[in-house]
């Protein structure tokens, strides 16, 4: 299943990022395999409506998970109908802390 | 002659020298005062009387489900948010749209029309037997205020003489406010914040190629940072009015300053004749 976690960088030892609109990469893991692939964050420094366009973008990935610390009502309203369940990570540690606490299903969904 | 009346910081008494501007002009001559701060416009509580209200619509698109095949085209389009598509549906998000119709034009289905949406109401009065009033007002809970300042100035374009009471900042309703105008007035006060966003107002003035003077208010005589700001930029001071009590609490009983106390009148009077000469370019 492919997750995506919020994250400062392009690694899993980056930093999370707590936005999810404007976070600058996305790191998207195959939760089974843990291979990963990190996108860069095109709407990071857009003007608006950042929230729905990066919903979209997880749509198009075939995402099935969000891992982040703050989600926006439109973007929650987008993921929601799309059924890509959300869960709350805050703190700053690095990503693969982050994948960890998922697969050990510590994360509270919000 | 077209007048815009700006501040950058908020607070330093915009409207308090648009209404009283207005107030003396329009004892000998046909004025029309305009409230373009649409988000909360208060010249209204200095002139109470009748008026009437006509709505500002904006066009928004509206999906037809069963022609729209999901293709994305529209979501790709926009670069506001404002349209998402789902395999199955489109999600629209109304207060991200600025009405730019592309959508519609992109979507090779014809599945979107558009629909009026109001977001707001431009209220009109006639005050005093010179004097015209237009107010912006847009409604609660909308984003978009540069329709609603667009709609009230263009009830205006035909008048003679005109003044604009712009909302404070920089952004887009101060700059669709001073657009086309041939003069502003930048109200300040001799404050740090003050003087920080005088310095952002007389830029945006300068990008719109707008000739702007300075009114210091509520001056407490310690006004050599402002006074040596504008000497060096060659920005005129148009006017001074001092820090006082009588003033603030005429203006907060919904009083007109010129009106309790006519001997104002001539320095609005002296006011309107500097900005008259700064809109020729003298």
């Amino acid at each position: 299943m492919k997750v995506c976690f919020t994250s400062t960088g392009a690694t899993l030892d980056s930093p999370t990022e707590e936005r999810f609109g404007r976070a600058p990469y996305f790191i998207i893991v195959e939760t089974g395999e843990g291979s990963f692939e990190a996108i860069q964050n095109p709407y990071a420094d857009g003007a608006g409506g950042v929230g729905p366009k990066a919903a979209q973008l997880l749509i198009t990935h075939h995402v099935k998970a969000l891992v982040s610390g703050l989600v926006g009502g439109n973007a929650r309203e987008v993921l929601g109908t799309a059924g890509i369940a959300m869960y709350t990570y805050n703190g700053g540690g690095p990503v693969k802390d982050a994948v960890d606490k998922f697969n050990n299903n510590t994360l509270i969904r919000s | 002659m077209k007048l815009a009346i700006a501040s950058g910081k908020g607070g330093t008494g915009k409207s308090m020298v648009a209404a009283n501007l207005a107030f003396t002009l329009s004892r000998t001559r046909q004025v029309t005062l305009v409230d373009c701060d649409v988000e909360e416009p208060n010249l209204y509580l200095f002139f109470p009387t009748p008026a009437i209200v006509t709505e500002v619509t904006v066009p928004v698109p509206v999906v037809d489900e069963n022609t729209c095949q999901h293709c994305g085209l529209c979501g790709e389009f926009c670069q506001y948010g404002a349209m998402t598509v789902l395999p199955d549906r489109v999600l629209f998000f109304p207060e991200l749209c600025h009405s730019c119709g592309g959508c519609m034009l992109v979507c090779p289905n014809n599945a979107i029309h558009e629909e009026q949406k109001r977001i707001g109401t431009v209220v009109i009065s006639r005050p005093l037997p010179n004097l015209k009033l237009i107010s912006g007002m847009l409604d609660t809970g909308n984003p978009h205020a540069v329709p609603v300042i667009q709609a009230a100035k263009k009830e205006a374009a035909e008048d003679p003489l005109v003044i604009y009471d712009s909302a404070p900042g920089t952004s887009c309703p101060v700059v669709e406010t001073m657009d086309g105008c041939d003069g502003c007035i930048l109200v300040t006060e001799s404050t740090p914040f003050g003087l920080h966003d005088l310095r952002l107002a007389v830029d945006v003035a300068g990008r719109l190629n707008i000739p702007a003077g300075v009114l210091i208010n509520r001056s407490d005589g310690k006004d050599q940072e402002t006074l040596g700001f504008c000497k060096d930029l060659g920005l005129e001071i148009l006017m001074t009015i001092p820090f006082n009590r009588e003033i603030a609490a005429i203006q907060s009983r919904g009083n007109l300053l010129c009106q309790v106390q006519p001997t104002w009148q001539n320095a609005f009077t002296g006011l309107f004749t500097k900005c008259r000469d700064l809109c020729k370019g003298d």
